[in-house]
C-alpha cells in the first residue's frame, strides 16, 4: 500500500520546490487530469454533498409531511428540542453503551480468532470460511433467529433459563442479547481486519524476541501489538463507526422497548414513521456530527491511519 | 484465459435477456387493458380479497381493471410505503387501503381525495356510526369504510362459568383463581406498540374520559383518562398477568390463552377461528362477551379497528377510482369478505342478514356459511359496535400512539398522576410536531 502511495506522490513532492520547472507538456497533462476527474468529482459531490446539505437545511425548519401548510424556518429550535429531550439522551446513552461494550468484546474475541486463523496449519481455508459464516448471514435474518431463540416456549435458549423468564422484556437482559447478537455477527469482520495486521508482523522479529527469552505473552504484547497498532486502530475505528449506527438488531429483537432504542432507531421513528422531516433531519445531522467526532478522535488523537492516507499510524 | 472470458459471457447475455424481458413485461402490463383503465389498489394482504377485486372487475365490464397490489403485513410498513410514495407525488396509486387511524393524516397531508355528492351518499349509506367517524376528518368524508373490528372478552366456561361484568370483578376473580391454583391470568396486548394503546383507549372511553379534545387539536387527559391509568396499573401489578406481558402482541396473547395460560383474554375475533382450527375439542367451552365495564352499570366502550378505502389525490383516474372503491366495499363485497376472511362488516344490515353466501342453497357451516354460522359471536360484536370508542382522530396519531405506548410501558410502573402529567406534556409536543418521539 505504502509503495503505491509513494509512486503517486513522487511527482508532486519533486514538483513543489521547482514549480516553474514544470514543462508545458506536464502542465497540459495535469490540466487534462483534472478535467478527466471533474465528472467523477462532480457526481460524488452531487450524491453526497447535496443530501447532507439538504438535511441540514431541513433540520432548520418545522417541516412535517402531515402538516404541509405549517412549514416554516425555525432556526436552531429543532436542535434545542432534540438536545433537551430525555428520550434522545436515553437513546444516546444506550447507543454508547452498546458501542463500547460490543466493540471491546469484539476486539478481544476478534484477536483470538485472528490468531487462530493466522496460525492454523491444517485446513486453513476451511477454518477461515467457517469463522466468516456469521458475517455472511443477513443481519435481519440472524436477528430473527436470536429473537425466536430467546422467546419463551418457542426458544431453545429461553427454555434454558429458569422458569417463565422472558429475557427480551427487561432492560439488562435485552441489552445483553443485543450485544451478543452484535458480537456474534461482527467478530469475524474484526478478526479479518486484525489478521491483515498479523500478516505484517515479521517472523524474524518474533524469532529474535524468542531468542532473547521473551515468552508467548511478552512476544504478543511487546512485539505483535505495537507492530499491529495501525491495523488494530483501523479495525476499532471501522467497528465503532458501524456499531454506533446500530439499527437492525434492535429493530428485530426488541423494537426499542424498555429503553433499548438506539439513536438510529429513534431517527427512523421520527423521520420515516413520524414523517417529521424537521426533527428527523436534526437527529440525522446529530448522528453525522457524532460519527465525525469519533472519526476525528481516532485519526487525530490516536493517530489511526485514515483509509487511503499514508500519514497516520506512524507517530 | 480466453476460455474464461468466453465462459463468462453467457451469464451477461442471460442477465441482459432477463432485464429486457422484465422491461417488456412491465410495458405489457402498463398498456395491458387497452380499452379500459388500470386502477392500482394498495391494500393489506387479505386471503380472498382477490376474488372481490375480480368480481368488481367483471362488473366494470372493461371500463377499468383493478389491480390488487398487496402491501406488507405490518401496519406501520403499509403506512410508510404509501406515505413515502404519496409524498413524492407517485401517480401509480389510485385506491388506498387505510387503517382507521390514518384517515386524518392522509386527509390533512392532501393525499386522500374528498368524497362528495352521490359517492359520499353511497359510502355513508347504512354504515355504523363508529366506523364512519374513522373515515371523516373536519366534517368531510375522506374514505369509505371497508370493514370494522372490535375486541371482545374471551373466557373458558370451565374456569369461569359467567364472564365478569366489570374490571373490578375480573381482577377479583383472577386473584381468587390464582389462590386456588387454577389458570388465572388476564391476557392482553401489553407490548410497547399500538395494541397497548388500543387497550388504554378502551379503558379511557369506558371510564367516560378523553385523551384529546373532540376536534383533535388539544390534549385533555381528564379524570377518566387518569382512572384508566389506575386500572392498567392495578391489573399489571398484582401478579395476574403473563410474565411476558410486555412482549405480547395479538398472536402471543392468543397462543397463551390456547396453552391454558390464562382465564381471560382480551382480543380481536380472529382468535375464534384459530381456536376452532387448533383445539376443536375444547371449542364448546370457548366463550365470549363484550368487554367488562369500568363503572358498574355503564357499558364498556371498546376501541374499533378495521380498514377504510381512500382515493389517492395523485390518481389520474379519480372518477373510476371512486366507483371501484365503492364496489370493493359494497354490502355484497363486505359480506363476502366477512364470511371468507373473518373481517366484520361496517354495514349495519349485515349483522341481521340470514342468507348464506350462495342464497340458492341451504346454509351449511362448511361450504355455504351465513353470518350466523361464520360469526357465532356476531351479537356481541354488534353490541360492542353500537357505542364504540374511536381512537383519537388527529393527523398526528402515529406520533401520539408511539408516545402513549412508550409512556405506558411497562404498565406495572405507571404512577397515575405523574404518568398523566407526562402524557399531557409529551402529547402536546407530539400534536404540534415539536417533540421527539421515542
Amino acid at each position: 500500500m505504502s509503495t503505491v502511495e509513494d509512486v503517486s506522490t513522487t511527482p508532486q513532492t519533486t514538483a513543489k520546490p521547482g514549480k516553474p520547472a514544470l514543462s508545458e507538456g506536464k502542465r497540459a497533462e495535469r490540466r487534462l487530469g483534472w478535467l478527466l476527474c471533474a465528472p467523477a468529482a462532480f457526481v460524488m459531490v452531487a450524491v453526497t454533498g447535496y443530501p447532507i446539505a439538504y438535511s441540514i437545511w431541513l433540520s432548520l425548519q418545522r417541516y412535517d409531511l402531515r402538516f404541509p401548510n405549517d412549514t416554516e424556518f425555525v432556526g436552531l429550535a429543532n436542535y434545542a428540542a432534540v438536545l433537551s429531550d430525555s428520550y434522545w439522551w436515553t437513546a444516546f446513552a444506550t447507543t454508547v453503551v452498546l458501542t463500547v461494550v460490543s466493540v471491546a468484546i469484539e476486539l478481544v474475541l476478534g484477536m483470538l480468532l485472528a490468531l487462530i486463523m493466522h496460525r492454523t496449519l491444517v485446513g486453513r481455508g476451511l477454518v477461515r470460511t467457517v469463522a466468516l459464516i456469521p458475517y455472511g448471514i443477513v443481519t435481519v435474518v440472524a436477528a430473527f433467529s436470536w429473537y425466536y431463540a430467546w422467546t419463551p416456549d418457542t426458544g431453545y435458549l429461553a427454555n434454558i433459563l429458569a422458569g417463565d423468564s422472558a429475557p427480551l422484556t427487561q432492560y439488562l437482559p435485552s441489552m445483553a442479547i443485543i450485544i451478543l447478537a452484535e458480537v456474534w455477527k461482527t467478530t469475524p469482520f474484526m478478526a479479518l481486519l486484525l489478521m491483515a495486521g498479523l500478516a505484517l508482523v515479521p517472523d524474524d522479529l518474533l524469532k529474535a524476541a524468542a531468542m532473547d527469552g521473551a515468552n508467548g505473552w511478552q512476544r504478543f504484547i511487546k512485539v505483535m501489538v505495537p507492530v499491529m497498532k495501525p491495523a488494530i486502530l483501523v479495525a476499532l475505528l471501522f467497528r465503532t463507526l458501524d456499531a454506533f449506527r446500530i439499527f437492525d438488531n434492535i429493530y428485530v429483537l426488541t423494537g426499542g422497548q424498555n429503553d433499548t432504542s438506539s439513536v438510529s432507531m429513534q431517527t427512523y421513528n421520527n423521520l420515516i414513521k413520524g414523517l417529521n422531516l424537521g426533527i428527523g433531519s436534526t437527529m440525522s445531522v446529530l448522528i453525522f456530527i457524532t460519527v465525525a467526532i469519533i472519526a476525528f478522535i481516532f485519526i487525530k488523537l490516536f493517530g489511526t491511519a485514515a483509509p487511503g492516507s499514508d500519514q497516520g499510524g506512524k507517530r | 484465459m480466453g476460455n474464461g472470458t468466453s465462459r463468462g459471457r453467457p451469464p451477461g447475455r442471460i442477465a441482459a435477456a432477463v432485464g429486457a424481458s422484465v422491461l417488456t413485461a412491465g410495458l405489457v402490463t402498463a398498456c395491458g387493458s387497452e380499452e379500459g383503465i388500470t386502477l392500482n389498489l394498495y391494500y393489506a394482504p387479505e386471503d380472498t380479497f382477490q376474488t372481490v377485486v375480480d368480481n368488481c372487475n367483471a362488473k366494470a365490464a372493461g371500463r377499468y381493471n383493478i389491480v390488487y397490489n398487496k402491501l406488507q403485513r405490518g401496519a406501520d410498513d403499509q403506512r410508510v410505503q404509501m406515505a413515502r410514495r404519496l409524498a413524492a407525488g407517485d401517480d401509480g396509486l389510485d385506491i388506498l387501503g387505510l387503517d382507521v387511524t390514518w384517515v386524518p393524516e392522509f386527509a390533512e397531508a392532501g393525499w386522500a381525495e374528498e368524497w362528495t355528492g352521490t359517492n359520499r351518499e353511497q359510502a355513508e349509506a347504512g354504515v355504523l356510526p363508529g366506523p364512519l367517524a374513522t373515515a371523516t376528518w373536519n366534517g368531510k368524508l375522506y374514505a369509505a369504510t371497508k370493514n370494522t373490528n372490535v375486541q371482545l372478552l374471551w373466557y373458558d366456561d370451565r374456569i369461569t362459568p359467567q364472564p365478569p361484568a366489570t374490571w373490578d370483578e375480573m381482577i377479583a376473580e383472577a386473584e381468587q383463581l390464582k389462590a386456588a391454583g387454577k389458570p388465572h391470568n388476564i391476557l392482553f396486548t401489553g407490548a410497547q406498540y399500538e395494541g397497548l394503546v388500543v387497550i388504554y383507549n378502551t379503558l379511557v372511553a369506558s371510564a367516560g374520559g378523553h385523551i384529546l379534545s373532540d376536534d383533535g387539536k388539544s390534549v385533555v387527559m381528564d379524570e377518566g383518562a387518569v382512572q384508566a391509568l389506575e386500572i392498567l396499573k392495578r391489573v399489571t401489578s398484582s401478579g395476574i398477568t403473563d410474565p411476558s406481558l410486555t412482549n405480547m402482541k395479538e398472536d402471543e396473547t392468543r397462543q397463551a390463552f390456547q396453552r391454558g395460560n390464562g382465564a381471560f383474554e382480551l382480543n380481536w375475533p380472529f382468535v375464534y377461528a384459530s381456536y376452532a382450527e387448533e383445539q376443536p375439542q375444547d371449542l364448546p367451552h370457548f366463550k365470549w362477551s363484550t368487554y367488562p365495564a369500568v363503572d358498574p352499570g355503564v357499558p364498556a366502550r371498546t376501541t374499533i379497528g378495521g380498514y377504510d378505502l381512500a382515493v389517492s389525490s395523485t390518481s389520474k383516474h379519480k372518477p373510476e377510482a371512486f366507483e371501484a372503491a365503492l364496489c370493493l366495499r359494497s354490502q355484497e363485497s363486505q359480506k363476502f369478505s366477512a364470511l371468507n376472511d373473518g373481517v366484520p362488516p361496517s354495514i349495519e344490515a349485515l349483522y341481521t342478514d340470514e342468507t348464506p353466501l350462495d342464497p340458492t342453497k341451504p346454509v351449511n357451516a362448511d361450504d355455504n356459511p351465513s353470518m350466523a354460522t361464520a360469526y357465532p359471536m356476531r351479537d356481541a360484536i354488534f353490541a360492542a359496535l353500537k357505542d364504540p370508542a374511536v381512537r383519537p382522530l388527529t393527523p398526528a396519531y402515529q406520533s401520539l400512539s408511539t408516545v402513549i405506548s412508550k409512556v405506558l410501558s411497562p404498565p406495572s410502573e405507571i404512577d397515575p398522576q405523574k404518568t398523566a402529567e407526562e402524557l399531557r406534556t409529551k402529547l402536546t409536543d407530539a400534536l404540534n410536531s415539536k417533540g421527539v418521539i421515542p
